[in-house]
């Protein structure tokens, strides 16, 4: 029991950065151009910040 | 093409770029035809090159293109322009406005709730299981299971009362409008679970649903997604259209210098230039300059109208000759156009009243399954239950009977059916829009544009009299000369050509001299303008007439074919002349016709057919269309109408088929029998599941069961509407 009051929140915790990474990506826009973030990586002389 | 007013100076597009204070100005613009990394690249990189600009940046997905320059002084948005130009890319500017900024954040915080509800029913679960296991008499001590339930409560309520917020909201404005929709019952659906669950875990009772209340959420915030994207990929598409047409004028200031305007800033009194191949953008006088207009967007009738000093010309008119020097004389809100605009607006507001397929189901299941729930608490305590297990077995009634299904049901269906469409050229704007066109009965064409292709063809003349006067139809831009020009195929052209706006064109073929265009013009006397037409003649030659007609769209008659068929009435509603119509209701072998309408009198008509039951499809593209469209049940434009036009429509087909009036009907109806199957699908689940919980049947893990496959059937059903042919 000492053990599983010890992993439940460990899981939890993890689970709450899992969102609060995804909560990051959304608000700086990482889904706001798929096509163009593949084509980026091809290319070396562009500039890969967003604006 | 020796058209000496192509040598004016650029246009001044500095209207459209964006000051923001404390940060450069920029400027959006619309790219077409970058497809890969290399255009990416290369657009990037020269646009970046270009004297005062800092930085570039192409969303490679949209089409979108953001310019940041150093500052205003230097900022040159035409020279953008011309530089995608040059690289093979057209570019227009681009302003999504606030609607689409607002549709966006509405996204955002729809998936940021998915993204919650998500954690929160993984998280849950792994609790729950536990407890699943412990129902089955497996080893878990009473201290475990409450443990286990405080766990589940600790995570499930903070998610549930964040993503269900969309859910919450949406309930209580239709609350205080005193009407219940689909989200009131999954409010207190969702709301009375956790209460009863923590009431449950303080109690110490056996019979907590945290993990039914967040995982109904999960599935349920899917399909409001679902229905979200819809809507949002149908407006940017809508939208990058208008974009297209960019609604701007040319304004001249005292020093003859031209500016392009956005139209509404255009004011009375300000001298407008308009060139070949542009609409008049407000109602004005010429000033100076000659040229034929083409009105049939603004009256269906497809001859040309000439124009000349002192005359009147109405907005909305197509420019075909000469270039026109216009003072305004009205602002774009007061011009002609506004006055059919209100039209539109009264139709719109009675399409509004249209309630959807998943509110009219709301309106039956509230009571129904509300009603039932109160039953089993009066019942069950009658019975001699005992108010605690009457009450968990009336909430059991309203967590089992969520409309989980009825909330997939329609968009995921709506999504599909858009999704197929899309592929086929069709652009749906909303689900609703789907929902009214599968009842629709009785078919409306607008003739110009529609049925016929809306472009001037040249009426059957022998090859060898067509390329006698090829050579100077190949010199004009004139659209009736480029037909000419197009039927005659590649060959020479005539030299010394010399271009009289508004008259014709003039110049050397094999060294005599020879004239095309108006009847004056060539030297015929005497001739009335009957029908569209170009006259020819050499010098002190007999003079040849070109009769040009409006050609039936290839598909038209097939298209009448298949929509009779199909147990629909089709008619022809017109703004030209009745002889015309008569002629193109002919060719499409269409009974009833009615030809020389004035837009308010296409309106009546369809509203008189409506009063007398039908359910109106209108298919239109021009202005004088836009107020019958709106008062239409269902209304579709082709990609080619005027941009009001396509406001109106529920629809836009692009491509020249008006085959796809009958694909989209088709898919509609498929849509709603899909639909409908699984309203049905929800109600036996329903019949099923609700006397079990009222029996005491249901414990949380048979309701989790039971929720999510309902969902997975009502969203595998809607799929097969892709793998249909």
């Amino acid at each position: 029991m000492n053990i599983f009051m010890m992993l439940a929140p460990m899981s939890v915790f993890l689970g709450l950065i899992g969102v609060g990474a995804f909560w990051w990506t959304l608000r700086h826009g990482q889904y706001d151009d798929p096509a163009g973030d593949a084509a980026r990586i091809l290319l070396e002389d562009v500039e890969d910040r967003p604006l | 093409m020796a058209l000496t007013y192509d040598l004016a100076p650029a246009p001044d597009l500095s209207a459209f770029l964006k000051r923001r204070p404390g940060a450069k100005p920029s400027l959006e613009l619309l790219v077409k035809g970058a497809r890969c990394a290399a255009c990416l690249g290369k657009i990037e990189r020269e646009t970046a090159a270009l004297a005062g600009v800092s930085a570039s940046r192409l969303n490679l997905t949209t089409g979108k293109l953001t310019i940041l320059f150093d500052d205003e002084q230097v900022a040159d948005p035409g020279a953008v322009i011309a530089a995608l130009e040059t690289l093979g890319y057209p570019a227009s500017p681009y302003d999504p406005g606030l609607a689409a900024e607002a549709m966006d954040r509405e996204g955002r915080r729809l998936v940021l709730c998915l993204a919650v509800a998500a954690f929160g029913a993984m998280n849950t679960m792994m609790f729950s299981v536990p407890l699943w296991a412990g129902l089955f008499g497996q080893e878990l001590g009473p201290a475990t299971r409450v443990v286990m339930q405080w766990w589940c409560a600790l995570v499930a309520t903070p998610c549930t009362l964040y993503a269900g917020r969309p859910f919450f909201e949406s309930a209580w404005r239709s609350l205080k409008a005193r009407r219940a929709n689909m989200d009131v019952p999954i409010s207190i659906g969702v709301l009375l679970t956790l209460a009863i669950s923590f009431s449950e875990t303080i109690q110490h009772g056996r019979d907590a649903y945290f993990d039914a209340a967040i995982s109904l959420l999960f599935l349920l915030l899917i399909g409001r997604w679902l229905d979200h994207q819809l809507r949002a990929r149908a407006r940017s598409a809508a939208s990058d259209l208008l974009a297209l047409q960019a609604p701007s004028a040319v304004v001249l200031d005292a020093e003859e210098v031209e500016h392009r305007r956005p139209i509404a800033e255009v004011a009375i009194g300000d001298v407008l230039i308009v060139r070949p191949g542009e609409r008049i953008p407000v109602d004005g006088w010429v000033m100076s300059g000659q040229a034929d207009l083409d009105t049939s967007l603004l009256t269906g009738e497809t001859l040309a109208v000439e124009a000349r000093a002192g005359e009147v010309v109405r907005a909305g008119a197509l420019n075909l000759s000469g270039v026109l020097r216009i003072q305004a004389i009205a602002r774009s809100e007061d011009s002609a156009v506004a006055a059919i605009a209100r039209l539109v607006e009264a139709g719109a507001q009675s399409k509004s009243k249209y309630v959807r397929l998943a509110d009219r189901a709301a309106e039956i299941y509230v009571p129904v399954v509300h009603s039932a729930a109160a039953l089993t608490f009066i019942g069950g305590w009658a019975l001699g239950l005992g108010p605690r297990e009457a009450l968990l077995r009336a909430v059991a009634v309203l967590i089992i009977t969520c409309p989980c299904a009825l909330g997939l049901a329609v968009p995921a269906v709506q999504v599909s059916a858009s999704a197929r469409l899309f592929r086929r050229g069709v652009l749906v704007k909303s689900g609703a829009a789907l929902e009214r066109l599968a009842e629709v009965d009785h078919v409306v064409f607008d003739k110009t544009g529609v049925l016929t292709e809306g472009r001037p063809q040249l009426v059957d003349m022998p090859a060898e009299t067509v390329a006698l006067a090829a050579p100077l139809a190949r010199a004009s831009a004139h659209p009736l000369a480029r037909s000419l020009a197009a039927r005659a195929g590649p060959g020479p052209m005539a030299t010394d050509v010399v271009e009289h706006p508004g008259l014709g064109i003039e110049g050397l073929i094999g060294g005599r001299r020879a004239r095309l265009g108006r009847a004056a013009f060539v030297g015929v006397e005497g001739s009335i303008l009957r029908e569209t037409e170009l006259w020819f003649g050499f010098e002190g030659d007999t003079k040849i007439r070109f009769r040009f007609s409006d050609r039936l769209r290839l598909d038209a008659t097939e298209t009448v074919a298949a929509l009779k068929g199909m147990g629909l009435t089709v008619e022809v509603l017109s703004g030209d002349t009745p002889i015309a119509v008569a002629a193109a209701a002919d060719g499409a072998d269409i009974e009833q016709r009615r030809g020389g309408l004035t837009p308010a009198e296409k309106a009546q008509a369809i509203e008189s057919l409506q009063a007398a039951g039908h359910k109106v499809l209108m298919v239109g593209d021009g202005l004088n269309d836009t107020a019958a469209l709106s008062r239409a049940h269902a209304a579709m434009a082709p990609g080619t109408a005027l941009d009001a036009s396509q406001n109106a429509a529920d629809l836009v087909f692009s491509g020249e088929q008006l085959g796809a009036v009958v694909d989209a009907l088709r898919v509609a109806r498929h849509a709603r029998r899909l639909a409908l199957q699984n309203f049905g699908f929800a109600a036996a689940y329903n019949a099923v599941a609700a006397p079990a919980a009222m029996l005491g049947l249901i414990n949380p893990f048979l309701a989790a069961l039971a929720m999510s496959g309902s969902s997975l059937v009502v969203t595998l059903n809607a799929l097969r509407l892709r793998a249909a042919r």
